[in-house]
């Protein structure tokens, strides 16, 4: 009962915080629950994001599930769920409620201004610190280019490829040119 | 039909539906809101600027205020509920799959080309924030003014954000307070 009341509220938290959608999460979960708490590694939240992004629903809302089942199985993913969504509903409520011109309030659009440079530099340090384990030689690299040309330019393109092909696409491709764990510390080709 | 019960109905469609992001909920809004009449096309757009000035994800709020407008509170707590629904299901699912075949070679093969797809989304979403937060587009005006986009006083700030965490190691909430009151100070 007290992992799942441990669960409830380092998501609680994590909800709270959460400035700037599902990647800024990132930094706040590795600092939260890889560093602090050992839950889980850098690894396998980039697994995370990674079918995050494919399946249905928002991308933080997917992480938190999965991280809660790993934990704690069913009742985690469903505790951690509920505890990322608290925050955001008080405070969608209260604004709903209170404050109907709270986007336009000087201080406001000034803080989340100041919020908004601290969060591009959150991220950076987050690819950073993934760059070496998520592409780890010249073919995850070519993925790693091709997918973020596409999604980056994509109003340049005169189709629109939505991002969850293109996720798909790279597994796809992984399963013919990738390597698996075994292979890739044997050093030898797929 | 009740009306809380549509409400849920209603999101969890689109929970399942809108896959990649937030944004990906808003041809789903738009829709309900003229099949509806629970929310105007303005109260999208209030909704799309609130959602960059708090935390959390656009569609979580985005199903928060609709709720919140068709039928208070319990609206509001039915909507989002309605949204995760879906995706809570096939995350268990996939988590489910995944425990049982993490040990498969192809599925190890496909987490090699899913992990650099993923970390290039990343770094895309990264260019658009920096789009917004360090760069003002309005003043382009042809190649020769590529240095007068760059916004100079949140460059500095990035640059010293990022220095001060590689010596510090404080929790990422500090930063973020402490960018918020100089965003205040600065009038950024």
């Amino acid at each position: 009962m007290k992992e799942i009341l441990d669960l409830y509220l380092a998501f609680l938290r994590i909800g709270f915080v959460n400035f700037g959608g599902g990647y800024a999460m990132l930094p706040l979960l590795e600092k939260d629950l890889v560093t602090k708490r050992g839950w889980t590694t850098m690894d396998k939240l980039t697994d995370y994001y990674a079918i995050g992004q494919c399946t249905p629903g928002v991308i933080a809302l997917n992480v938190s599930t999965f991280i809660g089942y790993s934990r704690k199985g069913i009742p985690g993913a469903i505790t951690a769920t509920l505890g990322f969504l608290t925050g955001p509903i008080m405070i969608i409520l209260a604004i709903a409620a209170f404050l109907t011109n709270f986007a336009e309030i000087p201080a406001v659009q000034h803080a989340f201004a100041g919020i908004r440079v601290c969060v591009c530099v959150l991220i950076l340090n987050a690819i950073l610190k993934l760059r070496k384990k998520s592409v780890p030689d010249r073919v995850s690299f070519i993925v790693y280019l091709a997918v973020f040309l596409l999604t980056a330019f994509s109003a340049l393109l005169p189709f629109a490829i939505p991002a969850a092909g293109l996720v798909i696409g790279a597994g796809i491709f992984g399963i013919f040119f990738g390597k698996s764990d075994d292979e890739m510390k044997k050093g030898g080709a797929a | 039909m009740n009306v809380l019960l549509q409400l849920v109905l209603q999101f969890a469609k689109t929970g399942l539906f809108a896959v990649g992001g937030g944004l990906a909920t808003l041809p789903f809004l738009y829709e309900m809101s003229d099949a509806t009449g629970w929310f105007t096309h303005a109260d999208i757009a209030d909704m799309i600027a609130i959602s960059e000035s708090t935390p959390g994800a656009i569609g979580i709020n985005m199903s928060t205020y609709a709720g919140y407008q068709t039928a208070g509170f319990l609206g509001g707590l039915c909507a989002t509920l309605g949204l995760a629904l879906p995706s809570v299901i096939i995350i268990i699912i996939v988590a489910q799959f995944l425990d049982r075949f993490s040990t498969n070679k192809y599925v190890q093969r496909a987490f090699y080309g899913l992990r650099p797809a993923s970390l290039a989304m990343v770094t895309a979403a990264l260019l658009n924030v920096v789009r917004v937060a360090l760069v003002d587009l309005s003043v382009w005006n042809g190649v020769s003014s590529i240095f007068s986009v760059l916004r100079p006083i949140p460059i500095v700030l990035a640059c010293a954000l990022f220095f001060a965490m590689k010596k510090l190691k404080w929790h990422p909430i500090v930063f973020l307070g402490i960018s918020a009151l100089i965003g205040i100070a600065l009038k950024l």
